[in-house]
């Protein structure tokens, strides 16, 4: 049986069709995940995102930890409430996960990772504390629940919910977070997403979440579900975990080598397995040329240099098109013509350079 | 879940409408186009192809998966709603209206072999 979120309740009385996702039972839509899909890149929608995992980093040795464990540098968060995006590495260099760690105070990091690695992620974290950093303490805050609020009116939509979250971020820069208080409970609201679009990201206590979901509907944020969430990252350019890296693959096939900083003379982990890789492949995007279908996961891709595969495919309601990320020779330059395989019929497509869309509006063409 | 009583049914979710003596016209059903979500994608079978019973020879696309469109019943061609091309969501719209193609059949006895309105909604109240 897969878990629910706090939400869960919510999103079966807004007549959501629900998903077994990584173990969690999540809606997949509401009736339309393209109107939900439009309803993000034109006004407002909300996501929940509850069965990603808050990991709370604290100690001393907080910052020194993360400088080691994480492929990107936590050195660059100089301002308390930047936050990075990084990749989780392995000592082969393959990628365990990818993401975003938010710098509070010298010893307090907040970290988000994705939900079917998380057990994962926070055993290997802890692996290394132990070894690293004993006195470090690694918290999984369970109790918290997420709600993405995304679009050019995400903004002003929470604001207009909740006046006290107005006053704390009125000035928060893109990519930064904040601790505040709302209702006398502590929420953390961050100017992230996974959409291309501008909003916040809310990490509530789980017994808020169902009034934060209610104050924001009754306002007009349109729910959207997964279906839509992953239309949106795609068109965004970017990767999901799972479909465009695993730990088989490097980040300098993933389109993620910026990820990884190699300049200061740091010491992490994966450092010297990336050192060493040459890279023969690389994340392309796709923007399909032919009618006959929709570029899909695993379809096979045919170059001038040699075969690919497609990692992550789908249409895309803001192009009207169909765009994919594939893993293709690393020669491939932008602009060439390759063929996809699909069903019995090789489609055109062009190899563009992602995103494909953001900030409501389509990129390429 | 919508099953209008005026068609016939195949277990694959395909609705089959009288269009004359000897045309059926074919689409699939709401139960179909609610599982798919949005459709984005409709491939069609060329006119004058003729097809077996059960027969893959259509093809809907949503953004989620593609899924294959069986004949009915064995029979020819005769058109094939080109609309849709333009704007495949018509088929989650209205989906008793939004024909995918028509077949000539051989003769009526291949009819006989369709669930009633009866029978697909019981199969429908079973299988969920």
């Amino acid at each position: 049986m897969p878990r629910p979120t706090p939400l869960n309740a919510a999103h079966r009385a807004f007549g959501a069709r629900m998903v077994d996702f990584g173990g969690w039972d999540m809606p997949l839509h509401y009736g339309s995940q393209i109107d939900e899909h439009h309803a993000v890149r034109r006004e407002a929608g909300m996501f929940d995102v509850s069965h990603m995992r808050v990991v709370d980093v604290r100690g001393a040795q907080a910052r020194e930890f993360l400088r080691y464990a994480i492929a990107n540098n936590v050195d660059k968060l100089r301002d308390p409430g930047k936050a990075l995006y990084s990749c989780l590495l392995d000592r082969d260099g393959g990628v365990l996960d990818d993401l975003i760690v938010y710098y509070l105070r010298d010893d307090f990091y907040r970290v988000v990772v994705n939900a079917a690695t998380a057990d994962k992620d926070v055993a290997w974290l802890r692996q290394l504390a132990a070894a690293r950093a004993p006195g470090l303490d690694i918290e999984e805050r369970t109790d918290l629940a997420m709600l993405a609020v995304q679009g050019p009116q995400a903004r002003a939509k929470a604001w207009e919910a909740f006046p006290e979250v107005h006053a704390a971020t009125q000035s928060l820069k893109p990519f930064n977070g904040v601790m505040l208080t709302c209702a006398e409970r502590e929420w953390f609201v961050a100017r992230t997403g996974y959409t291309g679009e501008d909003g916040f990201e809310l990490m509530v206590p789980a017994d808020e979440a169902q009034r934060v979901w209610s104050a924001l509907s009754a306002i007009g944020v349109r729910p959207c579900g997964l279906g839509a969430r992953d239309t949106l990252r795609l068109e965004a350019g970017l990767n999901l975990y799972g479909q465009d890296m695993d730990e088989r693959v490097s980040p300098l096939e993933s389109g993620l080598a910026w990820t990884v900083d190699l300049t200061a003379d740091r010491d992490f982990v994966g450092r010297d397995a990336v050192l060493k890789t040459k890279p023969l492949r690389q994340l392309a995007g796709l923007l399909l040329l032919d009618a006959g279908g929709v570029l899909r996961a695993h379809q096979r891709v045919e170059t001038t240099a040699g075969d690919g595969e497609i990692t992550s495919g789908t249409f895309a309601p803001t192009l009207g098109k169909s765009i994919a990320l594939a893993r293709l020779p690393e020669s491939v330059p932008v602009g060439d013509i390759v063929h996809v395989v699909v069903r019995d019929k090789r489609l055109a497509a062009r190899v563009v350079k992602p995103p494909f869309a953001r900030n409501g509006r389509a990129l390429v063409s | 879940m919508n099953v209008p009583a005026d068609l016939k049914y195949t277990s694959d979710h395909e609705w089959v409408r009288r269009d004359g003596p000897d045309v059926v016209a074919v689409g699939i059903t709401d139960h179909a186009q609610a599982a798919l979500g949005d459709l984005v994608y409709v491939e069609l079978p060329e006119v004058g192809r003729r097809v077996q019973a059960k027969e893959a020879c259509a093809v809907v696309e949503s953004v989620k998966a593609a899924s294959d469109v069986y004949a009915p019943v064995p029979g020819e061609v005769v058109a094939r709603n080109d609309e849709l091309s333009g704007r495949p969501e018509m088929v989650n719209e209205d989906p008793y209206g939004a024909w995918l193609f028509k077949l000539r059949i051989d003769d009526e006895s291949v009819l006989a072999n369709l669930l009633s309105p009866g029978t697909y909604a019981k199969d429908l109240e079973n299988a969920a």
